[in-house]
């Protein structure tokens, strides 16, 4: 017990610096987003929003919920490929938001391709945070 | 007895054996990740080589979505599908942007699927292998094991 002791503790230490908690994301990018707007505190009530929100950039994907369907509880399906997406929501999906660089690359590529233009840290700490409070 | 294993061995043989496109083991790390994300990871050989460099060299419109892969990896990545890119002959010319449901195989194998049923939403699009292929991601495209058990043979 003794001498396993310190090997789980190597083990747990290598583990969160892999992976991260919902919850540590959105604090990083409410605090990006309080820099530039003093006072900021995400909302999910406000990411909700922005989740459902409709946008006149693309005809295939007017918003989030063409792919995540009208609630990120459920499996979605790619609105071009039709391939099967994993829910949103962490309820659902617990790897979901745990990757700090695979959520970059994902907003950065949806914001584009549904709004057109990069989404902002505020939008990103709201949509976060909708995401883990979904239930 | 003897007859009875050989039975056996034969029975265990996959049947079509063309059908099956295992994905090289060798596929880099961000092969998943980037190019398995809005897709299947389609396996290299199911394109040529000079199809695949064109797609890769297109990426920043990939059928109306930035799908740019940034650095080494995209590099990797390329080359990848290159070494492991399928028989230009057998699979002939696709047109542009080069797609895999234009190579002559594809469409030969398919030719008999009406039409209504790339429309499916189940299906949605003829890039979607594993609404009907329930093994395309292990490579495995067997006419036999189909999910929509109307176009099973």
């Amino acid at each position: 017990m003794v001498r396993t002791l310190p090997a789980l503790y190597l083990l747990l230490v290598s583990i969160a610096a892999q992976a991260e908690t919902p919850q540590r994301i959105g604090e990083t990018y409410a605090a990006e987003a309080a820099a530039r707007q003093a006072g900021f505190t995400s909302s999910a009530k406000r990411g909700e929003t922005l989740f459902r929100q409709r946008f006149a950039n693309n005809d295939k994907m007017p918003a989030c919920t063409s792919c995540h369907t009208d609630s990120p509880l459920n499996a979605g399906q790619h609105a071009v490929t039709g391939k099967a997406i994993r829910p949103l929501a962490v309820a659902a999906n617990g790897q979901r938001f745990s990757d700090p660089a695979k959520v970059e690359k994902w907003f950065g590529r949806n914001c584009k391709e549904v709004i057109g233009r990069d989404c902002t840290p505020a939008e990103k700490a709201d949509f976060v945070a909708y995401m883990s409070e979904a239930r | 007895m003897k007859h009875i294993a050989i039975i056996l061995l034969l029975g265990a043989t996959p049947p079509a054996f063309a059908d099956r496109v295992p994905l090289p083991a060798n596929a880099p790390a961000g092969y998943q990740a980037e190019c398995g994300g809005c897709h299947m990871a389609y396996q290299p050989a199911l394109l040529s080589a000079g199809d695949w460099r064109r797609t890769m060299a297109g990426l920043k419109d990939h059928f109306g979505t930035d799908a740019t892969v940034d650095g080494p990896a995209g590099q990797e990545i390329a080359s990848f599908l290159e070494r492991n890119a399928g028989n230009a002959g057998k699979l002939g010319s696709t047109g542009e942007p080069p797609r895999i449901s234009q190579t002559a195989r594809f469409v030969r194998k398919h030719r008999e699927i009406p039409a209504k049923y790339w429309k499916d939403p189940r299906i949605k699009s003829a890039a979607n292998c594993e609404a009907c292929h329930r093994g395309a991601a292990d490579g495995n495209y067997s006419e036999h094991d189909i999910l929509i058990r109307e176009l099973r043979r």
